[in-house]
């Protein structure tokens, strides 16, 4: 099928890089809005990573890695051009689904900026006029401003400290399309819990729907497991394969916040383990 | 010639099972059951009246000619027991350990009339773990057909349709989502079971038979079973995809830290070697005071890893009385000597949780068992006033399985109204040459009959093919 080779690596800060992966019959089959499985190696764990771009014709598959716990850094660490990842799987999840909305606002923030842009890609394919909206902590974290400038109609740059673009969070952004177009058919928002909370609350009195992507701890991305379980409304689904995209205005994310932290007392302890391992072997002049 | 052996000549007791005491095999993962040596198979053998009319074959879902490969290990022909043993059942070392035998070979035994059933399925493994340690396996002469023959999902079902298919000579790939084929004999059943080298000896065999594997593969989003028979150039598709999709009750703080899936649960300690933190990376985050719902196999491996993965205290919480829990008697007898606290007629009605929204006790409500049910069992009813609560910091719900819907969102696949693929009677689905089987099929069953499917989907995808069965 593939030996999942990665083939191009960049670094846009000291948390955040790319990998490219050969995979011609997943570049074929990726849609917006699904992601993947990576196992790094044998003894790793299983976890989802948003298909944050594929090219058809060279057979490959882009993600977007935020080196926070053990094995995002491990990969930040150990994934370089050349080497294999252990497992690969998907696509996963139900594609986004790109209807007939003549005016979007795409809206990204932390590690939600690489998943929005196949979706702002699709949606100008489309014919849609898309309003971008990216939120970085500050100037230098940003990365792909190109990429979505070609996809964009407008782009609103939002950091933290005002170092470019408006000064505050993408719900800023988001205030100043509304007002400026009447007639937004359709937010889609892609980032941290805490921000498409934000972002479905900010529509909400327009009543202009909102689709969010959600990201609970997963294992098998297939159904199988139910650790994705998330509460919309008053049903429970599994965004695995009922998902990762919901109507923001049902979702529960307070409980998809808690529920994101069920096995964090482990996975400081992972974290803790490996740094200890790497200053040792350092240590040892390797 | 010998007389013929009746209920008085036969060795009266059925021979025990060398087992692994319970205050030792609760601190490790190793077989709970060690397996038949020579001297008791041999023993055992002598047990079987070979009765002309065979009850025990009819009672086998795949009809295993039980009293001739008997007859072959009372004759030190184990090579012979195998053979026979194959001609119907490919998975002989997983079956005598999993098979739930007293309802079904041993139950309507003949000596069990009496005495206590013929050990069928300990005989069975006892064959089945020779051929491993020997090598055995019995390669056909294959004549090569033209045939690409493609198999969704590596359980039982897809292993037993892709072992017939190769036979008849086709090119058969087996395309499984994990990184790992074997389904629920890998991910799912614990290692003190059935362990994974076993699994992994008889998926060698289907190497040796010519099946390629390729893990990884998500069909349906990878690729859609249309594309398979279509572009890809596969000749008939079988499926079996399991049931997958965990149930939960539906009652509130379910989604509390420390609350999970057995199939999570399972996944996390078996296939993804969380037990073996941080030397593996996949968190197991194991309670000290475990509730298990639910009484089936898979709740006793849930509640028995709990255990061996350091848990002081089991609880197993089940609406129904122990007559009705649809274990196999042997996991019951197991868990009840390895000390699990059986709460029977017993529901969860609430999940509690503390400050860090973690599990910290579970609410339940006493029952007693009313009229019958649509499933002719008596069916549970609470007792007022009868609320109490279980202190546990880690709830596993094992309630059984729903349909997975991937399938049936990428294909167009008719399904029943549960969500399951609708079949014929020959287990052909509504696309033509696409053929299915197992859970997916039957909802949650057991190993021998999605083995069994699998082989009966083969047959009809041999007639499909113009090919001889
Ligand atoms: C559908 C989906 C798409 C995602 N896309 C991306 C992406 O494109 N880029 C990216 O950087 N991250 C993405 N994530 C999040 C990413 O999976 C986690 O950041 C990663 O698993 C953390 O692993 P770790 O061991 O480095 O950190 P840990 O320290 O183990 O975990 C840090 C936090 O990440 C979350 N997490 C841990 N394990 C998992 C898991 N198995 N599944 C989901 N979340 C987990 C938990 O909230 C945890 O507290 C996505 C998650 C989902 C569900
Ligand atoms: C914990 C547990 C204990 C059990 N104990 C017993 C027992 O003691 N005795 C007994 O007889 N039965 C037992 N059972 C039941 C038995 O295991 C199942 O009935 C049997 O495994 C079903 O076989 P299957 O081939 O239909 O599916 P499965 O074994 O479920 O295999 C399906 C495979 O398909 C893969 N898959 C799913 N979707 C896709 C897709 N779209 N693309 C590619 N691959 C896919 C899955 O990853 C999986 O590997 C137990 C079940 C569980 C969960
Ligand atoms: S396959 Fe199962 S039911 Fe059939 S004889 Fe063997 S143990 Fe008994
Ligand atoms: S019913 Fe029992 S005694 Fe009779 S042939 Fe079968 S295994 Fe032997
Ligand atoms: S990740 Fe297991 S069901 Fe969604
Ligand atoms: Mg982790």
């Amino acid at each position: 099928m593939s030996d999942f080779e990665i083939v191009a690596r960049s670094d846009f800060s000291d948390v955040t890089f790319s990998l490219e992966v050969r995979h011609p019959l997943m570049a074929r089959a990726a849609k917006p809005g699904q992601f993947v499985i990576v196992m790094e190696h044998e003894h790793g764990e299983r976890i989802p990573l948003t298909l944050a771009d594929f090219d058809r014709d060279k057979g490959t598959i882009t993600l977007v890695i935020q080196a926070v716990g053990k094995t995002t850094r491990e990969m930040q660490q150990n994934c370089r051009v050349g080497t294999r990842l252990h497992a690969l799987v998907g696509p996963m999840g139900i594609p986004s689904h790109i209807g007939a909305a003549k005016k979007v606002i795409c809206v990204g923030g932390g590690l939600g900026v690489a998943p929005i842009y196949p979706q702002a890609r699709a949606y100008k394919e489309s014919g849609a006029y898309v309003i971008g909206v990216l939120g970085f902590r500050n100037k230098g974290l940003i990365f792909w401003e190109d990429k979505f400038r070609a996809c964009c109609d407008e782009l609103i740059l939002c950091t933290d400290d005002g170092s470019a673009g408006i000064k505050g969070l993408v719900t800023e952004g988001i205030k100043q399309s509304i007002s400026a177009h009447a007639d937004i058919d359709e937010v889609v928002a892609i980032g941290p819990p805490i921000m498409m909370k934000g972002c479905a609350e900010a529509t909400r009195p327009f009543g202009i729907k909102t689709m969010v992507s959600l990201n609970p701890v997963m294992v098998d991305g297939t159904g199988m497991c139910g650790g994705c379980r998330v509460k919309i409304g008053e049903v429970v689904k599994f965004a695995c394969v009922d998902g990762p995209d919901f109507d923001g205005h049902l979702v529960d994310f307070d409980d998809l916040m808690a529920r994101l932290g069920r096995f964090r007392p482990t996975e400081k302890a992972a974290l803790e383990a490996w740094q200890e391992s790497c200053r040792l072997r350092g240590g040892a002049g390797h | 010639m010998a007389k013929r052996k009746t209920i008085r000549t036969i060795p009266q007791a059925r021979t025990p099972m060398p087992e692994q005491a319970p205050e030792i095999r609760i601190t490790n993962f190793d077989e709970v059951a060690c397996g038949y040596r020579l001297e008791d198979a041999l023993l055992e053998a002598e047990r079987c009246l070979d009765c002309p009319d065979q009850p025990c074959v009819r009672g086998c879902p795949v009809g295993i000619d039980i009293p001739g490969f008997i007859r072959k290990i009372a004759e030190k022909n184990f090579h012979g027991a195998y053979d026979v043993i194959t001609d119907t059942n490919l998975l002989p070392s997983v079956c005598g350990r999993v098979c739930p035998q007293e309802s079904q070979c041993e139950g309507v035994c003949t000596v069990g009339e009496r005495l206590e059933p013929v050990a069928i399925g300990r005989l069975e493994r006892f064959i089945g773990d020779r051929a491993i340690a020997e090598g055995w396996t019995n390669l056909p002469y294959i004549e090569r057909n033209r045939h690409k023959v493609g198999v969704v999902g590596s359980g039982p079902a897809g292993m037993a349709c892709a072992a017939d298919m190769a036979k008849a000579g086709c090119e058969v790939t087996v395309f499984e989502a994990f990184q790992e084929p074997g389904g629920v004999l890998k991910y799912g059943i614990p290692d003190f079971r059935l362990p994974n080298s076993v699994v992994d000896a008889e998926i060698e065999k289907l190497r040796q038979l010519g099946i390629r594997f390729e893990c990884n593969t998500l069909v349906g989003r990878l690729f859609t079973l249309e594309q398979m028979m279509g572009e890809m150039g596969f000749s008939a598709v079988f499926v079996g995809t399991g049931a997958g999709y965990p149930s939960f009750m539906g009652i509130p703080g379910e989604s509390l830290g420390g609350v999970l899936s057995a199939n999570e649960w399972l996944t996390r300690c078996n296939l993804m070697h969380g037990r073996d933190f941080p030397a593996y990376d996949t968190p197991l985050q194991p309670g000290k005071h475990v509730a298990v719902i639910g009484a089936g196999n898979t709740a006793m491996d849930a509640m028995r890893v709990a255990l061996r993965v350091g848990a002081e205290k089991v609880t197993c919480v089940y609406r129904r009385s122990a007559a009705e829990a649809p274990a196999r008697a042997e996991e019951i007898h197991h868990a009840q000597q390895e000390g699990i606290d059986f709460q029977w007629l017993t529901s969860p009605v609430e999940l509690i949780g503390d400050e860090q929204h973690r599990v910290r006790a579970m609410r339940c409500e006493r029952m007693e068992l009313g009229e019958p049910d649509a499933s002719g069992r008596r069916r549970p009813v609470p007792v007022a006033g009868s609320a109490f609560e279980i202190e546990c910091d880690m709830v596993v719900f094992a309630i059984g399985t729903n349909a997975n819907p991937i399938l049936g969102q990428t294909s167009g696949l008719k399904l029943d109204k549960r969500g399951y693929i609708w079949t014929d009677d020959t287990l052909a689905t509504s696309i033509a040459g696409v053929f299915a089987g197992g859970d997916i099929v039957t909802g949650a069953a057991t190993v021998i009959q999605a083995m069994g499917a699998g082989r009966r989907a083969a047959r009809a995808m041999k007639a499909y093919l113009g090919l001889r069965d």
